[in-house]
């Protein structure tokens, strides 16, 4: 029995989620791979090859798989599935991820075991899945051959020195009572400075201070940093869906009835566009 | 003028309900609560009309696979302007976040797919109850039809589609000739809002109930849920006064 891990990684660096998710691999009876399918991308080989507990690293690099599209990292798993006959096949939730394993999963008929969040984590499932053998398609197609049906046009990579929202260890987020999209500079001068990454509410995206892509929440990203600031955000539903596992929450806020304090591990009730100043030059002391 | 869009749309709790579990923790509790269609279903089905709008669509077929009240999600959809819908009826216990699994309802889409000759295949990135992310990839892979996920733009010229997909770096831009799944990310569009004539309109357009047995599919769920819980609630902390005292609070207890 063995299991294998598609690494998460941009050719030259390996994803930390990779790790999160070898070391879930490990709980798994069995040797855990992982794979790496890219191009030029020894260097990750070589990290993931460093990773506890991986057995053996499967490197795949060619020109057609350098931007790793959906059809021919399916392509690449089918035909190791079928070699390798793995009784677990893992990814982490990276939108790569996402978007091949569902779609191998339908090429193999193959079926998971997980704990699963539902409702955006306000309900945790414990769900099992009979043990069958996976049942494999006899279609052998190259990877080369298959390698056509979606083709890579460009990437528009975010081009921002803060870390990216979905996986930084601090983020700053703001809320309606920033009041304006000129104000968030505030909280980006914060954010350089505790290299954070930042994060908008859904009502202050909605009002247009932030772009969408920064939102938090239900509908956005949902994220689990190690501290989450959150300035003047009230703390509706939505928006504690998306961030209520990280580990520690500060919030600012001048309304003390405000419903983030519930959930806040540090709370203080005072007026943002003086604490955040504030807080910054503090921070400039350390 | 050769698309045929068909686009899923799932009937959920409404996002601004509170999620409270059943203290038999067999599910989250559904009784009594207001339903709306899924937010992501919504954007799927604007991008859709849109098409249709700019005369890149020749149909809109909306689908909704679920008890009888679906119905009333497939009213929307119309109301916001599909042309026709089709309702995949299940007993009214069933519950579409969890009895109702991808690999089920991609199966059904695919037939549905065949019926309909639909080119294009628009779905939400994920519905907000069950959080799979999984259906419109199964589908292309049932399908074999290339696949677009999370998209924040989509452009058709001809029998190519590009799409940008959100993906954790930044923005991917891909491009596949249709047939096609696309999976659709909340910076695509702002859906619409029907109006009242829309909505008197939409109650004259056709609705074509397929009970679901009537389909000969093995829909049975391939996840057995256990149990479902609450998370762990968290607890109000402290307070703190001034600026000084919470950075000495963080520099003892976070960054220690």
């Amino acid at each position: 029995q063995a299991s294998t891990v598609l690494a998460d990684h941009d050719n030259k660096s390996l994803g930390t989620s990779t790790r999160s998710t070898v070391k879930a691999a490990s709980c798994i009876k069995g040797d855990v791979s992982v794979l790496v399918v890219g191009l030029d991308c020894k260097s990750v080989a070589e990290q993931a090859a460093k990773l506890a507990g991986v057995t053996k690293v499967l490197h795949v690099d060619h020109t057609a798989f350098q931007h790793q599209t959906t059809d021919c990292l399916s392509n690449v798993i089918q035909r190791l599935q079928s070699e390798h006959k793995y009784s677990h096949i893992l990814g982490s939730t990276s939108t790569t991820a996402k978007a091949v394993l569902p779609h191998v999963a339908a090429k193999l008929e193959s079926e998971d075991i997980f704990v699963r969040a539902m409702y955006a984590g306000n309900a945790l499932a414990s769900v099992q899945s009979p043990r069958k053998q996976t049942k494999l398609l006899s279609k052998k197609t190259s990877c080369e051959a298959a390698s056509g049906a979606i083709s890579w046009v460009k990437d528009e990579l975010s081009t921002s020195d803060r870390p990216e929202l979905g996986s930084a260890p601090i983020v700053v987020s703001g809320g309606r009572g920033m009041q304006s999209g000129e104000n968030f500079k505030i909280l980006y001068t914060l954010a350089e400075q505790m290299g954070a990454a930042v994060g908008a509410s859904r009502a202050a995206v909605d009002a247009g201070f932030a772009p969408n892509d920064m939102q938090v929440g239900q509908t956005g990203k949902v994220v689990a940093p190690q501290l989450y600031l959150a300035v003047d955000i009230s703390g509706a539903i939505q928006h504690l869906a998306g961030m209520k596992d990280s580990k520690n929450i500060v919030a600012i806020n001048k309304d003390p009835e405000a419903p983030i304090f519930q959930v806040a591990d540090y709370g203080m009730v005072a007026d943002l566009f003086k604490v955040v100043p504030d807080l910054t030059k503090e921070l400039q002391k350390k | 003028m050769s698309l045929r869009v068909l686009v899923g749309v799932k009937r959920v709790m409404d996002a601004y309900v509170k999620v409270r579990v059943k203290p038999n923790n067999t599910g989250v509790d559904l009784a009594n609560v207001k339903m709306s269609m899924n937010p992501f279903c919504e954007i799927a089905v604007e991008e859709a009309v849109r098409l249709k709008e700019q005369k890149l669509a020749a149909e809109v077929v909306a689908l909704s696979v679920g008890p009888p009240k679906c119905q009333e999600t497939l009213r929307t959809a119309l109301a916001m302007g599909a042309d026709r819908a089709i309702h995949v009826v299940t007993d009214e216990k069933t519950r579409t976040d969890m009895d109702l699994q991808p690999l089920a309802v991609a199966k059904i889409m695919q037939q549905i797919v065949k019926q309909t000759e639909a080119n294009l295949v628009l779905l939400g990135k994920q519905s907000i109850d069950d959080d799979s992310n999984q259906t419109g990839q199964i589908l292309s892979g049932l399908l074999s039809w290339p696949l677009g996920t999370f998209a924040s733009s989509i452009d058709v010229d001809g029998q190519k589609l590009t799409v940008t997909q959100e993906v954790d770096s930044g923005l991917t831009t891909v491009s596949m000739a249709l047939p096609a799944v696309v999976t659709v990310d909340l910076r695509l569009n702002e859906p619409r809002y029907a109006n009242l004539p829309n909505i008197m309109k939409a109650r004259k357009k056709p609705i074509e109930v397929i009970p679901l047995d009537t389909m000969k599919l093995d829909v049975a769920p391939r996840l057995k849920y256990l149990s479902v819980e609450e998370p762990p609630q968290r607890q109000a902390g402290v307070k703190v006064e001034t600026v000084q005292d919470l950075v000495a609070a963080l520099k003892s207890k976070v960054w220690s």
